[in-house]
């Protein structure tokens, strides 16, 4: 018996098999999952080959989050699909290249980066709702915002603003059975981390400061803390934030 | 299943034709990705991806910074699949 027999997950965020949410989607099918994928734009035609290596392969949905009209009629397109979705993992994420120098960015990059990687939350959620089931999950993905990173800029800011969201939701939602909660994962060598300029500072020295080690190359980990907070395993927790770094958060 | 470098060269035009609208005879093994055929980051990850389904390969993120030229890439497949 799988975890999510007879459940649908729907996962954003698939780009390539490196990708977190391309594990968090294999694991939830080897648990019973039936998964839809999202993307948008030229990278469609990337997640579908890439949805292909999955065991069993998804359907894939256009979903741009900064697009107010692909938001309106998700539930609409997800219809067709499913009669009701038990979990939503948000794997979104982008701030401008000018959003990394954080003492010269502009108001324009911040809020690309605010809207797409914090507010994308609410936005997703709301888009999602009239189809979720009661003691459904949204799991979030983030990078401990309580603190100034080198590099991270702009994006550390729309982390933290991410992470409020998370609680609010959680907030809101909770009324309706629906828990929503964030990992906050240590470095993980994807397409989207390598595209952060100067992303190797964060490498160096995580794997020496973590007691438990971390590997920069497996995503491993913190897709199974996903999986098991979009399972019922976690009936009772929202508004938290899991770390999946090895221990780093922990020490001084 | 190892495959000539003409047999690999012309099936990578194909999928840069796909992806682009490139003329498949303008996809020499000379040419630079980026400086003579035009191909930005996306489009790369599109190819890349493309191309390990076509020719049953592995193309690690690592590597594709490396694949300069369209010989290049052809060298890297056919090593692959050898």
């Amino acid at each position: 018996m799988g975890l999510f027999d007879g459940k649908t997950l729907l996962v954003t965020g698939v780009l390539m098999d490196t990708s977190i949410a391309f594990h968090v989607a294999k694991l939830a099918q080897q648990q019973g999952a039936t998964v839809i994928l999202t993307s948008f734009g030229r990278t469609m035609k990337i997640t579908r080959t890439i949805a292909k290596r999955l065991p069993q392969t998804p359907t894939v949905v256009e979903l741009d989050v900064s697009n107010p009209e692909d938001l309106d009629t998700l539930a609409e397109r997800l219809r067709e699909h499913t009669d009701g979705i038990d979990g939503v993992l948000h794997s979104i994420g982008f701030a401008p290249l000018g959003a990394f120098t954080f003492l010269e960015a502009s108001w324009e990059d911040v809020a690309t980066a605010m809207q797409v990687s914090a507010y994308s939350l609410k936005a997703l959620a709301v888009a999602a709702l009239p189809l979720m089931n009661p003691g459904g999950a949204i799991v979030g993905l983030t990078f401990d915002a309580r603190y100034a990173w080198p590099v991270y800029d702009w994006m550390g800011v729309a982390k933290a603003a991410f992470e409020a969201t998370n609680r609010y939701c959680a907030r809101d939602l909770g009324p309706r059975g629906i828990r929503c909660n964030l990992v906050a994962a240590g470095p993980i060598r994807t397409t989207a981390a390598k595209s952060i300029p100067g992303f190797e500072v964060f490498e160096t020295n995580w794997d020496e400061r973590a007691p438990l080690g971390w590997d920069v190359n497996d995503p491993l980990p913190t897709a199974k803390a996903c999986v098991a907070l979009l399972s019922d395993w976690f009936p009772a927790t929202t508004g938290e934030i899991v770390h999946v770094d090895g221990g780093v958060h922990a020490m001084g | 299943m190892a495959q000539s470098t003409d047999e690999i060269l012309e099936g990578l035009a194909a999928i840069v034709n796909e992806e682009t609208g490139i003329d498949i005879e303008a996809v020499e093994p000379d040419k630079s990705f980026t400086d003579d055929l035009d191909i930005d980051s996306l489009s790369m990850m599109t190819i890349v991806v493309n191309a390990e389904e076509k020719f049953g390969v592995r193309i690690p993120d690592d590597e594709v910074k490396n694949l300069k030229t369209v010989r290049n890439a052809v060298d890297f497949i056919a090593a692959a699949q050898s």
